[in-house]
């Protein structure tokens, strides 16, 4: 669906984009995660044709861009940093000239297009005050529905839960993962580590223009062959477990073990109660913590 | 596009605005005619307003005079250097171009609004002066007491028909020459993301064109400032029609038009969207 190749932007000095090379795949719910100022936007607007690259190759749905970027993008709903309308006309009225700036879709059916695109973002009864008097939450919603205008097959979108509350928050990602569902790839911004981690089946982490790791979400978050266990008899479960033992924090216990279920029995037959045992999973966090340094807003004394 | 740029225009209320202000200098400028009963002396005033007070058919021709300094202008500038910078610092541009739209035809499409505003703001000026002109003045018949012609400029009387034809020369001219200029605050507009920047900027331009206009050690650019033309329109109304000017205007115009409106694409077309 995306292919970058070698994907580089330079803004004069700024080196924002480095040698990127992207992969998503058809289906996908592709989470692309960095720091502020990792380059995340600057990408998303390589793929959509508004910067141009300095070099390196981009591909969506097999079609190079930005040479032939609008046979593309008629297929590709987007929400790049945060919505944008024109203030003083109301939402529907947004939708109406947005649908008909563009190609395709006759006019008699403009209005259940765009009835339909509110109804999927929860606007459905919106009415006709100008988007100025929206709050953040529905100017999310009315952006979010200008990306689904099209029914598009790749939605591309860009930070799509900034300003929603938790209920709005669940439901874009149901939304989501409907759309997803019904065959169409999203590709997700965001520096949301709990919505990525909810939504994305796929993450890519970016961090000062490079991509440092691309991987399946249950590849990265595989369990790390270590169990931790929860006993009110630590002492006794210690003396039982010597070798194996990792390490010990009060009532918690980290055990280097192959199987929970074995060792729970083991434990239990030593005596040992058992509050609670978990194979311990690498959080996704972790996983990003790991790779990315600290975000470009942060200016501290000595360079990085 | 062109139908939407048309319609982002008209349901924009800061246009109406600018077109009733520009109706509204004219209509103060005919009630203080009126009322005061005196005509300006010929050769002082605005042009046409002497004439005026004879007959009211002429006062768009005055009307036109008296807009076109800086009023007109002002209005095409905020128009022109909205159009694209207007976009930008909205947001919508990345929308509009994601959705997609040609840069070039988006282009092509605020330059055509525009001068549909500009006919629009003419055509409306036009209108109603001349219907406060017949208001006021009255058709000419009664006050010179002759067979309702108009006199022009260097003597010789006009018929009705010929004074129709000629302002509807007059106004082509003048549309002619704001998109010139219009033109201008495009390209501007595509080069910064502030629309007021960018109107500023197209402003900036008239003053400077407007201040080397009366410089006469400026005389060798002279033919060439967007400024020196415009009033040639005046023209249409001698007898016969003085075409000089008015084709070197045209000619002039046409050059602004090409030139800015060539760099404003090729500077839109390989831009990088970052607003």
């Amino acid at each position: 669906m995306i292919v970058t190749h070698a994907l580089t932007k330079r803004f004069g000095r700024i080196l924002a984009v480095d040698s990127v090379d992207l992969r998503v795949a058809e289906g996908d719910r592709y989470g692309f995660l960095g720091p502020n100022g990792s380059g995340k936007t600057t990408l998303v607007r390589m793929l959509l044709g508004l910067v141009y690259a300095t070099s390196g190759e981009i591909e969506l749905m097999g079609r190079p861009v930005p040479k032939r970027v609008a046979e593309v993008l008629p297929e590709v709903g987007a929400l790049v940093e945060g919505p944008a309308a024109y203030p003083h006309l109301s939402g529907r009225r947004n939708m109406a000239l947005l649908d008909a700036a563009g190609k395709g879709g006759p006019m008699r059916s403009r209005k259940r297009r765009v009835d339909d695109a509110l109804e999927q973002v929860g606007l459905a009864s919106i009415d006709s005050r100008p988007v100025k008097a929206y709050s953040l939450g529905m100017r999310q919603r009315l952006g979010i529905a200008s990306a689904l205008l099209r029914k598009p097959r790749l939605l591309v979108l860009d930070e799509p839960t900034n300003g929603l509350d938790p209920r709005g928050i669940k439901e874009v990602r149901e939304l989501l993962i409907t759309l997803n569902e019904g065959g169409t790839t999203v590709f997700l911004s965001s520096h949301l580590l709990a919505e990525v981690e909810q939504l994305c089946t796929r993450i890519g982490v970016v961090d000062r223009g490079r991509l440092v790791l691309e991987d399946d979400v249950s590849g990265m978050r595989a369990p790390t062959g270590r169990i931790l266990v929860d006993t009110p008899d630590p002492t006794a479960a210690a003396a039982l477990l010597d070798g194996q033992l990792e390490a010990r924090d009060g009532e918690r216990l980290i055990v280097r073990h192959a199987d929970p279920a074995e060792l729970n029995a083991l434990l239990v037959q030593g005596g040992v109660r058992v509050a609670a045992i978990n194979p311990e999973r690498r959080s996704l966090e972790q996983v990003v913590l790991d790779v990315t340094g600290a975000g470009s807003d942060r200016f501290d004394g000595r360079t990085p | 596009m062109i139908v939407v740029e048309l319609r982002k225009l008209a349901l924009r209320p800061r246009v109406w605005a600018s077109l009733f202000l520009l109706c509204l200098l004219p209509a103060i400028v005919g009630v203080f005619l009126a009322t005061a009963d005196f005509a300006p002396p010929p050769g002082q005033g605005g042009a046409f307003l002497s004439a005026v007070l004879s007959n009211g058919s002429l006062y768009p021709a005055a009307a036109l005079a008296l807009v076109l300094p800086i009023f007109l202008p002002l209005s095409v500038a905020v128009t022109a250097g909205d159009s694209i910078a207007g976009e930008a610092s909205s947001g919508m541009l990345r929308y509009l171009l994601a959705r997609p739209v040609g840069r070039t035809r988006l282009l092509a499409a605020k330059f055509v609004a525009l001068a549909v505003f500009i006919l629009v703001a003419v055509l409306l000026v036009v209108a109603t002066s001349l219907a406060l002109g017949l208001w006021l003045f009255g058709g000419g018949a009664e006050a010179v007491g002759g067979p309702g012609g108009v006199t022009s400029l260097s003597g010789p009387t006009l018929s009705t028909t010929g004074l129709g034809l000629r302002l509807l020369g007059a106004i082509g001219y003048i549309i002619v020459s704001m998109l010139g200029f219009g033109a201008i605050g495009v390209f501007l507009s595509t080069v910064s993301d502030s629309a007021l920047g960018a109107a500023l900027g197209a402003l900036g331009v008239l003053i400077t064109s407007s201040v080397l206009e009366t410089l006469d050690a400026a005389a060798v650019v002279k033919p060439y400032l967007p400024t020196h033309y415009w009033l040639s329109w005046i023209d249409f109304f001698r007898d016969p029609v003085f075409w000089r000017n008015i084709d070197s205007g045209l000619l002039l115009q046409a050059g602004y038009i090409v030139v800015f409106f060539g760099a404003a694409w090729a500077n839109f077309a390989t831009k990088d969207v970052t607003s």
